[in-house]
């Protein structure tokens, strides 16, 4: 746990913001710049200033490492399994004009999962690295 | 003007890159390294590229310096200097390579060239058909998403499998778990043969 009294005033106002600016860019991807990647890095470092305030073994608890482990798979299994629903309704693997009735609604459908696949692998990813790196080397973790 | 800009922003590029080559305290050089990646994302900005002025602020400037100072916190902060000795020969191979790249540039389309061969390959084809086929106004998120889903595809797994390479080196959360349960039982067996 670090003392700085004002770092860590301000890590708790801005930690909350910082996660819905990353959810803001994940989900108007669509229409202005950012996406999935942009926004799983802002959601990662979240994590990451969480854990450089209040102490590895905090936000482990907060976030813990096997929670992370099974939502970097999950991004990916998102990803995949609209690829596939794409082959079981009729198109070719990740043809998003199939999984509505109308294609364009496919597309915005398609689009969003796939990016929301994205922003889920990448921010436990870069949380998930930041916990073993920092980790490394110590035994009260 | 942008022109100005453009000058300005390449010629802080240099100096940073200079001096992080010159440094020998690790510490500093990923510091500049998080300013090389801020000034790259202007730079990306004053092109219009912003998506890729996104990434590399969020990336290159934040959370690739974290993990860098994670790793020097393992590790003594200063190079060690082995190569002190100029090295003649690998001079001259950077110096060949370097001069083989710049003379190719004068083969290139200059910056912003309509008529560049990269902007008619399927360009042309991506912003004919996004408003129709995708109806998405940000056109990066069409070619990224749906008409090269693929490619983001093979890049998720890219990262997934970085992940996973990483959790097998430093030990992920389960080794760590079954590690700590062999200490336990290990030092619970010692106990009773005592």
């Amino acid at each position: 746990m670090i003392r700085h009294v004002i770092l860590r005033v301000l890590s708790k106002l801005l930690i909350p913001l910082i996660m819905l600016f990353a959810l803001y860019v994940q989900f108007h991807g669509d229409y202005g710049p950012g996406g999935g990647f942009q926004a799983g890095v802002i959601f990662g470092a979240a994590i990451i200033l969480y854990a450089l305030m209040f102490g590895l073994e905090a936000a482990k608890r907060v976030f813990p490492p096997r929670v992370l482990e099974f939502f970097v798979a999950l991004g990916v299994l998102l990803y995949g399994g609209v690829g596939i629903d794409a082959i079981l309704l009729g198109g070719n693997f990740l043809e998003y004009d199939v999984l509505a009735h109308d294609p364009v609604h496919g597309q915005h459908l398609g689009i969003l999962l796939v990016e929301l696949g994205v922003g889920i692998t990448v921010a436990s990813v870069m949380a998930s690295l930041f916990f073993l790196f920092a980790g490394r080397g110590r035994s009260d973790v | 003007m942008i022109d100005i800009v453009h000058a300005v922003l390449f010629t802080f590029l240099a100096v940073i890159a200079i001096a992080i080559i010159r440094l020998r305290d690790l510490f500093a050089a990923v510091m500049l390294m998080g300013i090389f990646s801020l000034l790259s994302a202007s730079l990306f900005t004053v092109m219009d590229a912003v998506d890729v002025a996104f990434t590399e602020a969020a990336v290159g400037a934040g959370v690739s310096t974290i993990l860098m100072l994670a790793t020097l916190s393992l590790t003594r902060s200063r190079e060690s200097t082995r190569f002190a000795r100029p090295q003649p020969m690998a001079l001259l191979a950077v110096v060949l390579t370097g001069a083989a790249l710049i003379f190719a540039t004068f083969d290139m389309p200059r910056y912003g060239d309509p008529a560049a061969p990269i902007h008619h390959h399927v360009a042309d084809d991506y912003i004919d058909r996004t408003d129709d086929e995708v109806g998405v106004p940000n056109l990066v998120t069409a070619v990224l998403a749906s008409f090269r889903g693929y490619d983001t595809w093979g890049e998720t797994t890219v990262i997934f499998t970085a992940c996973v390479g990483v959790m097998m080196l430093l030990g992920g959360a389960r080794t760590f778990y079954r590690w700590r349960r062999r200490e336990d039982e290990d030092s619970e067996g010692e106990g009773k043969s005592l």
